[in-house]
């Protein structure tokens, strides 16, 4: 679930810079059953996580804060929930978000060195994002496309079957 | 349309099928599971549609289907003829193909590997499906595709007039087992759960499939949703819960997206919700997403994730059946697990344990993949040798590399290798050769695979994924990886391999949950089979697959190198020197190893030793 707008990177207030953005949240969150036993209203705090990423792209503190407000949590119950979980991310990513397989199957079959491959290509270590907001090179595990090992995602897009010449192409593809 | 007594079911499917036959005398199925469209399926599709409507033709129905397992020719295209039930199978077609297809021209995939046809021919053919019997066959967005193939006839069955009490004891005495890995009785976890007096319990239906190099769990969601939902009602009415919950990966997108079109149709069907066929029986369903971490495929650490916390498992006891989620009793099972009970109940439980072997009845799906010809999803009697698997329906292992283990079980589990090939497989046989069942995903490996890396791979990932709350999976895992790190670079002693044998076992026992449990698993069996491989990186500091960069040395042949300049300006650490036309020469003090030389020379004159 990439964000909508890629215009949001990095920048800060994004709360007031996007009144609509936060609009939708507050929507999705005026939705949900809330109300009575405050454990229970715990269990919608994933739910909201996944709403504000697909929104927002990732979840900056500010968006922590208004989550956690909502549901009447500690700011430590919301971020500790980000941090364990690797779906979530409070840093902003690149227009590309560039995902090496390493399941098992791409292991085995030369993910390594696909990742060495486009770590150097553009420079950038594996979590990393780009200068530019371009790229964001991170590695996944398994998409479950075993049978098109070793596997590369670039956001929704499924490249099978990569080699470390193909990286390049799959680069400029995203040009 | 509202379905509102059982026997309106059968009705109904009798309906459909006789509709279909009179309007359909050919269907054209493509599969289109995630890789399916990945590998393009939809263009395929499209072609096919725009093609049959060109030509007018009215009975011809093109219909996208979930995986049949063929991953490796995919996409896949596969022409039924209604009258005969004759079917083709096309592999690796495209979208320009789709008039030839038509005409009965393409790739056709022999039919050792998969018999969709062949249902009642049981003898000659090493696969056996259940769980997968509508996966490639129906669209899974349809729910009249799936009553029409006796889909929600075990629910009418139940709801008709057997006591909650009677279908556990159906369950049970099939001798089904948990197919997420650890293979709990099914039928007693529901009886535990039947048995607590509660005025709330809760069915969990665990589809946070998290293994790598496993996708069965997905293949049955986007091939035949509807299969999980019934199941799940009919679980819901033997343990007296009320309320489902699905808890699936949300990096499984297309599965999501059928999951809840399934929902949807189920519940304007009457089939969930309230008062279901007229029963007085009421069960809801909603939907759960991961958020990616691997311990939430426990049972207990699932449901705290489900509460809206960190994913970090509980003790048991008390079991999840007698206090789940909110403290309530609550069941999870998995994915397979649920694909299984509706033709338990349609064809008895004698049925079921005809199949499989006596202490693991039925079928198992797998997924093969690595180094092996036919990649693909299969599933297979419980009982079958791992040969016939390999050899047999993957086809040997690729480009005539020699075989040299399997890896079954995923992170939890061990290595095979050619010695125990023969030994028919299950749950215990498995734990009996220091791997487990899992959830499926079955990795083989070939000569050129290192087993200390490949230990060193897995310990990496339960490392990863630890959650952290008990210490010896926590500091152990870390601990152990850093004992791999150092054989793996050629840095180690023999008592390192001591103290290897030593934390594993105690990882095991201390540790809180089956994730760090396991953990050990895919050192301790590489070690028991692969001694010698240890012994080189320790002893000779050599990895005999070639794989350890750091045990690898690079030079040049100055006999064959042609002084072209490749290498050199390939080199990352810029360690490579030579006039052109002139023999070159590798720095070895900083040399990284990463084999980008070898790779790129194409005179062959970059040694490796």
């Amino acid at each position: 679930m990439a964000c909508s707008g890629c215009c949001c990177e990095g920048r800060a207030n994004l709360l007031e810079a996007y009144p609509e953005k936060r609009r939708a949240l507050e929507d999705y969150i005026d939705r949900l059953h809330l109300g009575g036993d405050m454990e229970r209203q715990k269990g919608f705090l994933i739910d909201c996580l996944h709403q504000a990423q697909a929104i927002f792209g990732y979840l900056p503190l500010e968006v922590q804060e208004l989550v956690g407000k909502r549901l009447r949590l500690q700011q430590a119950d919301v971020s500790g929930v980000i941090s364990f979980y690797s779906f979530f991310t409070d840093q902003p990513v690149g227009r590309h978000k560039i995902n090496v397989c390493t399941g098992t199957a791409c292991f085995v079959r030369g993910a390594d060195k696909i990742l060495e491959t486009f770590k150097r290509a553009l420079g950038l270590e594996e979590g990393a994002t780009s200068e530019d907001m371009k790229f964001t090179l991170s590695t996944i595990r398994c998409v479950g496309a075993c049978s098109l090992a070793p596997v590369v995602m670039v956001n929704e897009r499924v490249y099978g079957n990569v080699t470390p010449k193909r990286v390049a192409t799959i680069i400029k593809d995203c040009e | 349309m509202l379905i509102t007594t059982p026997e309106h079911v059968a009705r109904l499917a009798t309906e459909l099928r006789q509709h279909a036959r009179k309007a359909v005398t050919r269907q054209v199925l493509v599969s289109m599971g995630t890789c399916g469209i990945a590998a393009g399926a939809t263009p395929v599709l499209d072609a096919l549609k725009r093609e049959v409507s060109a030509r007018g033709l009215t009975d011809v129905d093109v219909l996208g289907v979930g995986c049949v397992g063929l991953c490796h020719s995919e996409p896949t295209v596969e022409i039924v003829d209604r009258a005969t039930g004759a079917s083709t199978i096309y592999g690796d077609v495209t979208p320009e193909q789709a008039a030839a297809l038509l005409d009965g021209h393409g790739r056709e995939i022999k039919k050792t590997w998969y018999f969709p046809e062949d249902e009642q021919n049981a003898e000659n053919r090493l696969q056996a499906r259940i769980v997968l019997r509508n996966s490639g066959r129906i669209n899974p967005e349809r729910i009249e595709d799936y009553i029409a193939r006796d889909g929600y006839q075990a629910l009418a069955t139940v709801l008709a007039g057997m006591k909650p009490e009677a279908v556990v004891d159906v369950i049970t005495a099939s001798g089904l087992r948990g197919r997420g890995g650890g293979g709990f009785p099914t039928g007693r976890k529901w009886r535990i759960a039947a048995g607590q007096a509660s005025d709330e319990k809760y069915l969990i239906c665990n589809a946070d499939e998290g293994d790598p190099g496993a996708f069965m769990d997905r293949a049955v969601l986007e091939g035949d949703p509807h299969a999980v939902l019934e199941a799940m009602v009919i679980a819901g009415y033997a343990i007296g819960a009320e309320n489902g919950i699905i808890y699936v990966r949300a990096e499984y997108p297309l599965a999501i997206k059928r999951l809840k079109i399934a929902m949807d149709q189920a519940r304007a069907h009457g089939l969930i919700g309230e008062n279901i066929l007229g029963s007085g029986f009421a069960f809801d369903l909603s939907i759960k997403y991961g958020a990616g971490a691997f311990v939430c495929g426990e049972e207990t650490a699932l449901i705290r994730s489900i509460a809206g916390s960190r994913g970090t498992p509980t003790f048991k006891p008390p079991f999840p059946a007698v206090a789940g989620l909110w403290g309530k009793p609550t069941v999870v099972n998995n994915v397979e697990t649920f694909a299984n009970i509706p033709a338990i109940i349609r064809k008895g439980a004698d049925w079921f344990k005809q199949i499989g072997t006596p202490g693991s009845p039925g079928t198992k799906v797998f997924c093969i993949t690595g180094k092996i010809n036919k990649v693909g999803l299969i599933e297979v009697p419980m009982g079958i040798a791992l040969r016939d698997i390999i050899f047999g329906l993957g086809e040997g292992i690729r480009n005539g590399r020699k075989f040299k283990a399997v890896q079954t079980g995923g992170p939890s589990g061990g290595c095979i290798a050619e010695k125990d090939l023969d030994t028919p497989i299950d749950y215990d046989t498995l734990k009996m050769l220091g791997s487990m069942m899992g959830s499926g995903g079955m990795i083989i490996l070939d000569e050129d695979d290192c087993m200390v890396d490949v230990a060193k791979f897995f310990v990496q990932f339960t490392m990863d994924e630890s959650c952290g709350k008990c210490t010896p999976c926590r500091v152990g895992g870390r601990h152990m990886y850093g004992l791999l790190e150092k054989i793996t670079a050629g840095k180690a002693t023999l008592d390192d391999i001591e103290t290897i044998r030593d934390l594993a076992q105690t990882i095991k026992t201390a540790s809180l949950c089956g994730l760090g449990m396991t953990a050990p698993n895919p050192v301790l069996a590489t070690l028991a089979c692969f001694e010698a491989e240890y012994l080189a990186h320790v002893v000779d500091r050599k990895c005999p697959a070639g794989k350890c960069a750091r045990l690898i040395t690079y030079a040049i042949d100055p006999e064959l190198c042609t002084g072209c300049t490749l290498c050199a300006r390939k080199c990352p650490a810029t360690c490579i020197s030579g006039k052109p036309k002139e023999a070159h020469v590798i720095d070895q003090s900083m040399c990284i190893h990463c084999g980008v030389c070898y790779d790129s020379c194409k005179f062959s004159a970059i040694l490796k030793h």
